[in-house]
């Protein structure tokens, strides 16, 4: 006690953000000088530079390959030159001298042709390759208000609508006993449940295909970690006004359930967006009557989901639409983002924060699940999310690619 | 539910220290490295080829690496001296009347620009790559004194008839100075020059791999007693280099410049007779070729024989195989000579003879 008053006294007069300031500004002099000085004692380094390029982006046009690379490795890299198919080719580089973490597009005039493979080598000027694999060659859709208008309609088709139809249940849900009702929320559960380890399947294969620089496949779980402490701190502050609201109306938690289920199926909606448009924007994906029914169908038990919680609420259809809406069009922005500005770490992020999500919602559902008996996995529980894990798994076959 | 197949592989295999050299810095940005090949594979690819054999238009047909080229000064050779540099020895007479050739070689590592801003830490017998072309009459006494100022042991293994202690193969002859020739060693290889034709030199030390794709390698000439007639005489090594150490070539080439000879012409005159030593020495791929646009030639393999074996225009040789090449020049213009692999043509093995009046 003594100590802690003098130090008190010592420092009275000094406001307390000097004192927060003071040991930041001590540590910025230090590691200015320490870099100024070229890191004094520790001499020069040791083996060859490390080269890392990741290829983050092809846009084929008529005549010419254009590809957007990221330096992923600790050292500057120069491109010297490139090869495709193994044959040198002219290109142009926007910069030669690519610094840690900074990207650099290169512009290869090449007769690729339609529905080919290509192998695309780029050379750095210590000799070393980075190879990068076109598997089929397709125009690359430019970025033009029918491509935009062609998302939009892709992304109605198998989100808003199918989600919409889905929630056709509603009037079914009221009538159902609270058991049935126990073991459809179970069935929202299981759905989900599958639904977070698709997406996080997804975001660790786009996350290992793209540049570690940014973390890799670390940016799936940090997603997943912030999007569930967003939603759980969100959850805490609302959940002092809801019980009030619940207090003065009777209502239930359920429109808040619901609303939180449109967001998980939404975040996921987002990531099936970003699929189907960068699949389209490589070529992958034939837009056919099938895929949109397929989709359609797996959507729809979605819809299910989400009023699954409404049971004993009378929502304005306003609410309904909204709620529609929340699950749904997020696939729009997806496909839109999927096409034309496709990243692999943002989307692996994306993919970690829709799973976060989805865990989050899970574990406000898990409670509306319990038996008059308090016990979670009662068998109609069990057997409802046995059936949503099934039914979307069953669905997904229709869309899978 | 939309699995997403993008193949996207980040990998570099890096190679050692490589010290950007200032040269680099002007190699880039280039243009035109390589525009219309038309080579078979990708003639129907190629819509806005243009017709192989026009000259004088001021287009180039085939750019190599367009404007970019490698800094021949920093590395120490140009291919286009390369092509016609035989180096005879310092003669003298032995008491017995033969003529006695010597010649000093030291072994040295050395960065290599081998592309056009692509460093290579290459191996090398006096600097360049392929070291001197050693020329000799059937007979006479050869003598090389090599010096290794690399840093790893190295010999010298010459096809021809000599000494056990004189192969250049380490384990065989330490105790008599031969063998492996360890850093800062010296010792003289010494033999009779025969038979006659055209022969190959390179290191045999472990792994051999290794110390030929590195570079210690070169030609070498013994001509038959009776000279050869008068012609224009040339020497092309075909070789490579695995820039980025995976086991295969990155670049193919003939006196390991690629496209050197697209950037420089090699000039030829009409209807003279053009004599071409040349020989194998490409490690990874066991099959190279020399192919030669609108002409035929007399090949002679190894040139131990003084009657063609062949009147073709296309040769093939499998790593160490050798043969002269004879050859004139109907027509004046610009023709092309190349590997006929596609793919090592279109990595650099590909050149051009301009013929003139």
């Amino acid at each position: 006690m003594e100590a802690r008053g003098a130090t008190s006294r010592d420092f009275a007069g000094v406001p307390a953000w000097v004192l927060g300031a003071v040991p930041l500004a001590l540590i910025a002099a230090a590691i200015g000088l320490f870099a100024l000085l070229g890191g004094p004692g520790l001499g020069e380094r040791t083996g060859p530079p490390v080269e890392e390029l990741a290829v983050e982006r092809t846009v084929l046009r008529p005549g010419e390959i254009e590809l957007t690379i990221r330096n992923d490795g600790p050292d500057a890299v120069e491109i010297a030159q490139v090869t495709v198919n193994e044959a040198f080719v002219p290109f142009e580089a926007e910069v030669n001298e690519v610094g840690r973490l900074a990207t650099t597009t290169l512009t290869i005039p090449y007769p690729w042709i339609d529905g080919e493979a290509y192998g695309v080598g780029i050379f750095t000027s210590t000799g070393g390759t980075a190879e990068h694999e076109i598997p089929v060659a397709v125009e690359t859709p430019s970025a033009d208000l029918d491509f935009y208008g062609l998302m939009a309609l892709l992304g109605i088709y198998v989100g808003v609508i199918p989600v919409s139809l889905g929630m056709l249940w509603l009037p079914f849900v009221r009538r159902i006993g609270a058991e049935w009702l126990q073991a459809l929320i179970a069935f929202t559960v299981g759905l989900l449940a599958f639904l977070a380890v698709d997406a996080g399947l997804e975001g660790l294969e786009i996350a290992e295909a793209g540049p570690g620089a940014f973390g890799g496949t670390a940016l799936v779980y940090l997603g997943a970690l912030l999007a569930y402490l967003a939603l759980a701190g969100v959850d805490a502050g609302l959940s002092r006004r809801r019980e009030r609201i619940s207090r003065a109306s009777g209502a239930a938690a359920g429109p808040y359930l619901a609303v939180l289920v449109a967001i998980g199926i939404g975040l996921h909606n987002f990531g099936e967006g970003v699929a189907i448009g960068s699949s389209y924007a490589v070529g992958a994906l034939a837009l056919g009557t099938f895929l949109v029914v397929g989709f359609a169908i797996h959507n729809t038990t979605e819809g299910l989901a989400i009023v699954a919680p409404l049971a004993s609420s009378r929502p304005a259809l306003r609410r309904l639409v909204g709620l529609g809406l929340i699950a749904g069009a997020p696939v729009i922005l997806g496909a839109w983002i999927g096409a034309a500005a496709f990243n692999p770490s943002a989307a692996a992020f994306l993919f970690g924060i829709g799973v976060g999500a989805i865990a989050q919602v899970i574990v406000q559902l898990a409670p509306v699940m319990r038996d008059a008996g308090g016990r979670l996995l009662h068998p109609k529980a069990v057997g409802g999310l046995l059936a949503g894990i099934a039914v979307i798994y069953l669905t997904g076959l229709l869309v899978a690619g | 539910m939309l699995s997403k197949k993008l193949t996207r592989r980040g990998l570099i295999a890096s190679g050692a220290a490589a010290p950007a050299l200032a040269a680099l810095h002007e190699a880039v940005p280039h243009q035109g490295v390589h525009r219309a090949f038309g080579s078979e594979q990708h003639a129907a690819a190629n819509a806005q080829s243009g017709h192989f054999g026009h000259s004088g238009t001021g287009m180039a047909i085939h750019d190599g690496f367009g404007e970019a080229s490698v800094d021949h000064g920093a590395n120490g050779f140009n291919p286009t001296d390369v092509l016609r540099d035989f180096d005879y020895g310092r003669t003298s007479k032995l008491p017995g009347g033969r003529t006695l050739r010597e010649w000093t070689v030291v072994a040295q590592d050395k960065e290599i620009e081998v592309a056009p801003g692509i460093t290579y830490p290459a191996w090398t017998y006096n600097g360049r790559i392929p070291g001197p072309t050693f020329r000799a009459t059937e007979g006479d006494r050869m003598r090389i004194r090599f010096t290794n100022l690399s840093q790893h042991a190295h010999t010298i293994h010459f096809h021809g008839f000599h000494l056990d202690f004189m192969d250049g193969m380490p384990g065989i002859g330490e105790g008599r100075g031969g063998g492996a020739i360890e850093t800062g060693e010296t010792f003289v290889y010494e033999f009779d020059a025969e038979p006659f034709g055209v022969h190959l030199y390179h290191c045999h030390t472990m792994p051999l791999a290794e110390h030929l794709a590195k570079g210690l390698y070169g030609a070498m000439i013994i001509d038959p007693k009776e000279a050869r007639a008068e012609a224009d005489e040339m020497v092309m090594v075909m070789n490579g280099f695995d820039t980025n150490f995976d086991g295969e070539n990155e670049i193919y080439a003939v006196n390991s410049i690629p496209f050197h000879y697209v950037e420089e012409p090699i000039r030829v005159k009409r209807g003279e007779l053009a004599r071409i030593y040349l020989v194998n020495l490409l490690e990874f791929d066991q099959i190279n070729s020399f192919h030669v646009h609108a002409n035929f030639f007399d090949y002679y393999p190894t040139g131990t024989r003084l009657e063609p074996a062949d009147f073709t225009d296309t040769v093939i040789q499998g790593q160490g195989q050798r043969g002269i090449v004879e050859l004139r020049f109907p027509f004046a213009g610009r023709f092309m000579f190349h590997a006929h692999k596609t793919e090592f043509a279109e990595l650099g093995w590909l050149g051009f003879f301009e013929v003139e009046e």
